[in-house]
């Protein structure tokens, strides 16, 4: 894995994710100021289970895993994210710690915005946090209806 | 009395009578799923289909079951069939061999309503078993590239062992005049494509909901929350056609097995516009 601290014309690059367009722009700039560029091999790990969950991960290239380990079956990818969309929101509410891995496929670029500063940020800018908080939901949503189509398993009745 | 009877009348086939089938090849798809195909045992061919149609396939001693018709349209033979063994009857067909003599009768149902969708934008989404009576109107729109405009695929399955076609999916994937996505609900560490639901690709189609044309087969489930995302993206619920799969019977609207709701399946689908079925689809059982 290599790190970057971003360069100041980052905060044009993290505005313009599709998670993040037409938030408000000082929000974006704060999160910005601390976001960290990250590039993944295949096959590394991005998050592991268990450890402390530092950020939020936006993908900008690449594909990410999402594994659990299954009895009987190994390990199991039960969903991917890929670019334009976001990874993690274990840093949300304690314990702060990844329930998933998420290993990268193809080489990643992604952007990590610090959990510290996402948390302080939305104490301190409410509305904003607001508004980030309903584009996080229908991406929790989604993996829920996931796990829901898998669990009635429609394909293979 | 029956000495006055027209000859004609005489000779008339029993709606019930299925002509008989020599099963040509079986190719294994999945675990539990196989592609046979037919030709006639003797005599004339069934009539010409239509993507989108099915077949009453009996297999001899054991039963008759609806089976949709999963490749081109263009000849009437041989024909093509996948099935998957859930019952008795299934089970008997997906273990018939070459040469066995099968029975079928039809074609039956409304087909894809294909002409509706020249000069337009195209949609396709399959889910498992679904991608069988998709893949005639996939040709179909890849004989006549030139009437349709952008054209996107998405096909979902279990698990990357259970992607039906798949060394054709492969080179679909590979032409550009369409694209293909394709996705599992769950995967081993082997697979490195997508793995999600069918509407998580939707955001990446490239299409003018106003003017594209939507065909849906899979899971009840799967039809129904990706026609609710592309209602709420735009496309026109009348642009949306899906097919269903029901117990059928008679498949000539005597029986009532396929009934959903006031609906013959089997008479006036399995092909529908969602605007046809969209609250028979809200209802939890019908
Ligand atoms: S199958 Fe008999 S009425 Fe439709």
């Amino acid at each position: 894995m290599t790190e970057s601290v971003r360069p100041p014309e980052s905060a044009l690059r993290v505005a313009d994710h599709p998670f993040l367009r037409g938030l408000d722009p000082s929000l974006i700039e704060s999160l910005a100021e601390h976001a960290v560029e990250r590039d993944f091999e295949p096959g590394e790990f991005v998050v592991r289970d268990g450890e402390i969950a530092d950020g939020c991960y936006l993908v900008f290239h690449g594909k990410i895993a999402l594994e659990v380990s299954a009895p009987d079956r190994g390990r199991l990818t039960i969903q991917t994210v890929g670019p334009g969309e976001v990874l993690g929101w274990s840093w949300l509410t304690p314990p702060y710690r990844w329930q998933v891995d998420a290993r990268a496929l193809k080489h990643v670029r992604a952007v990590r915005l610090d959990a510290e500063v996402l948390r302080r940020t939305f104490a301190e800018m409410p509305e904003a946090g607001y508004q980030f908080l309903l584009r996080l939901l229908p991406v929790i949503a989604q993996r829920l209806e996931n796990t829901r189509i898998q669990l009635l398993d429609v394909h293979g009745v | 009395m029956a000495s006055s009877a027209p000859a004609a009348t005489a000779a008339a086939p029993h709606p019930y009578a299925p002509t008989p089938y020599r099963v040509l090849s079986r190719v294994s798809e999945t675990a539990d799923t196989v592609t046979i195909t037919l030709a006639p045992a003797r005599g004339a061919a069934l009539g010409a289909h239509r993507p989108g149609q099915f077949n009453m396939v009996y297999a001899f001693g054991v039963g008759e079951v609806a089976v949709s018709i999963s490749d081109d349209a263009v000849a009437p033979a041989p024909l093509v069939h996948t099935v998957r063994a859930v019952g008795q009857v299934t089970s008997a067909l997906a273990r018939a061999v070459p040469g066995q003599v099968l029975g079928v009768r039809g074609p039956y149902g409304r087909p894809w309503p294909i002409a509706g969708a020249h000069g337009k934008d195209v949609l396709v989404v399959g889910g498992g078993l679904g991608l069988a009576p998709l893949r005639p109107l996939l040709k179909e729109l890849l004989a006549h590239r030139d009437r349709f405009g952008r054209i996107e695929i998405i096909y979902g399955a279990r698990t990357p062992k259970d992607l039906l076609y798949y060394p054709q999916i492969q080179s679909w994937r590979q032409r550009s005049d369409w694209r293909v996505q394709v996705t599992v609900d769950a995967a081993g560490r082997e697979w490195y494509g997508d793995v999600g639901l069918v509407t998580a690709r939707l955001p990446d189609v490239r299409l003018e909901p106003a003017r594209t044309v939507a065909f849906l087969c899979g899971p009840e489930i799967m039809m129904r929350n990706t026609a609710r995302d592309l209602v709420d993206r735009g496309i026109p619920e009348s642009a949306i056609w899906l097919s269903l799969e029901r117990n059928m019977k008679c498949a000539i609207a005597q029986c009532g097995h396929c009934q959903f709701g006031p609906v013959f399946v089997c008479r006036e689908g399995p092909v529908f516009a969602y605007t046809e079925i969209r609250r028979l689809l809200a209802v939890r059982e019908v």
